[in-house]
């Protein structure tokens, strides 16, 4: 590839010299701001660098003080999936995607109305929504666990769909209503009097011009759904019923630590979270800080 | 017909209302109202207790201590991350080669879960064989492997600092793309100006950079205030709050008194609540968000 390219910039100098100073300087800057950059970028993964290294090293060097082991293992990823773990993940699959469908259906119609139509308590609505994004589950636990305790519904993963879905909500119907204004009105209408419904206008028209919005709340929920640690480890209380965050926090407390299989299951966890996040990392940070910038 | 028009609204929006109100809304209310009741192991309630649950809490030997280490942890790590995210931004604004790439490093820890986050940094700090420990000895930090200066999070004083940058690592990506956000926002031309008058990088950076990612820089701090205040997997995962309660938080302590006396885990909820309240507003003076976003 780099052959049909320009020839190297050292090439060109040697054969054009030149007196060092205001030319080279903005070159030797962007080097220098490009190696700080390449070891902070690097620093951010080497954790996760760490995890994977972890998760293909054999038993008997588990324990060996180096960087990378001396041969490699993958009988942890590779027996991830007959493990008990494999049922943790099926676990954290149904709640994050039971959340995302419950936000979708829930979300969805909110945002739409409270965008396209004034009434009377919108603006009320609207501003429940805010305060809602503002709380955490963390701070409520107690609040939460005594609730699903009256309802008999601890240990159940309807209740961990509940509450996933109703915290997330707020991000999720805020941007959508983001998305909704924007798309103008007259489009719509325009579909309307072609004889569509008003149904049809809304599936045909403005649904996929605010495609972009709705998956990126879908996978926000998803993602929020799928990390999520103090509800579960709080509500989810026998072993088959944990998703796997609560199932491998559980390994850490026990006497012998098996971490390649602690980190092969964080493996298996992360990566797809980390490629869909960098899908729509750019929409999140709008959506977060939306509410507050104008 | 015009009855049904009047309930229009409410079947748009309704759903979405009756689940923050179930998820969000009545585990406040149960929080306090539990708070208030006698509660004995199995979930029974007992009676109204008064304020028994509140002097059992303030009269736990280590609650002061923790409630200043709250305050501290919280300013600490949200401080230092604000002022990683500010040099990151700028560093992540400049052009060079493999900005996209590097700027997708930092995603991970963002989009990873932060229990699994706390984990690996666990096992890095491991004493025997935690990457992090190797490294010190290279660096002749410390003289061997496995000793207790080599137990970094054995201790609080060694430990609170590790718990600090775990806190900073996980929240720098997200402050950090919210201040790219921001600077992405500020018009070139205004910069053109600054140079034009012959104002110094430092004094364009402090005079017209930093006020003018004044708001992005408020949205991110407030959000982060949050996430930190209420931060329990971290601690959770790597020190337990242990040895004794000289790591814990507020949080923590809420988690650990949840499984002993609810009643006295509701009123730590109930007082948390009100310090997250009370810290918010405090940050949202001193920032005068009101004047500068209207």
């Amino acid at each position: 590839m780099a052959v049909t390219t320009a020839p190297p910039a050292t090439s060109h100098q040697h054969a054009r010299p030149r007196p060092p100073g205001r030319r080279a300087m903005p070159r030797l800057k962007t080097t220098l701001v490009a190696a700080a950059a390449y070891v902070i970028a690097f620093v951010f993964v080497f954790p996760y660098l760490v995890m994977l290294i972890t998760a293909m090293r054999p038993q008997s060097s588990l324990r060996e003080a180096t960087l990378l082991p001396s041969a490699w293992d993958l009988s942890s990823l590779t027996g991830f999936w007959s493990s008990g773990l494999a049922g943790n993940l099926m676990v954290t699959l149904k709640v994050a995607a039971g959340s995302t469908i419950l936000v979708l259906l829930v979300a969805l119609p909110a945002a739409y109305y409270s965008a396209r139509h004034d009434f009377r308590g919108r603006t009320a609505f609207l501003i429940l929504v805010l305060v809602t994004q503002m709380f955490q589950p963390t701070a409520m636990v107690v609040g939460i666990y005594r609730e699903f305790f009256h309802f008999g519904m601890v240990d159940s993963i309807w209740s961990l769909i509940l509450v996933n879905g109703g915290f997330n909500l707020a991000f999720a119907v805020w941007i959508l209503n983001a998305y909704f204004s924007s798309i103008p009105r007259e489009l719509e209408e325009a579909a309307f009097i072609d004889g569509n419904g008003r149904f049809g206008a809304m599936f045909r028209i403005t649904l996929p011009l605010a495609m972009p919005g709705v998956i990126t709340a879908l996978i926000f929920t998803f993602i929020a759904a799928w990390n999520e640690f103090v509800v579960a480890l709080t509500l989810a209380t026998t072993p088959v019923n944990q998703p796997l965050t609560v199932a491998l926090n559980s390994f850490i407390g026990q006497y012998q630590v098996d971490w390649q299989s602690l980190f092969a299951g964080s493996v298996i966890a992360t990566i797809p979270v980390i490629i869909l996040f960098a899908l729509i990392e750019r929409k999140v940070v709008g959506g977060l800080t939306a509410g507050s910038i104008k | 017909m015009r009855r049904l028009r009047a309930l229009e609204p409410l079947a748009w929006t309704g759903p979405a209302v009756v689940l923050i109100a179930l998820v969000v809304l009545w585990p406040v209310v149960e929080m306090i109202r539990s708070s208030f009741l006698k509660i004995n192991r199995r979930g029974v309630e007992q009676g109204f207790y008064g304020f028994a649950n509140y002097d059992k809490l303030f009269d736990e030997k280590d609650f002061a201590e923790i409630m200043v280490r709250s305050v501290i942890w919280v300013v600490a790590v949200v401080a230092l991350t604000v002022l990683v995210s500010l040099a990151l931004a700028q560093l992540f604004n400049q052009r060079f080669p493999g900005r996209r790439v590097a700027r997708w490093a930092l995603i991970a820890p963002w989009a990873a879960s932060v229990l699994m986050t706390a984990i690996i940094f666990k096992w890095m700090l491991d004493p025997e064989v935690g990457v992090i420990n190797q490294i010190r000895l290279k660096l002749g930090l410390i003289d061997a492997l496995g000793g207790a200066s080599a137990d970094q999070l054995g201790d609080a004083s060694t430990a609170m600092p590790w718990l600090v940058f775990v806190a900073v690592f996980v929240s720098v990506p997200f402050t950090t793309y919210a201040l790219l956000a921001g600077l992405a926002t500020i018009p070139a031309d205004v910069y053109e100006a600054a140079k034009m008058d012959g104002a110094s990088r430092l004094r364009t950076y402090w005079s017209i950079t930093l006020p003018l990612l004044r708001p992005a820089l408020t949205v991110a701090a407030l959000i982060n205030v949050m996430n930190v205040f209420n931060s329990f997997p971290i601690i959770w995962a790597m020190t337990h709050g242990q040895p004794g309660y000289s790591t814990a938080t507020s949080t923590i302590l809420m988690f650990i008194l949840k499984g002993s006396n609810i009643g006295e885990s509701a009123a730590m909820s109930v007082v948390n609540f009100g310090m997250v309240l009370v810290l918010t507003v405090i940050f949202l003076k001193v920032s005068r968000w009101n004047k500068e976003v209207a």
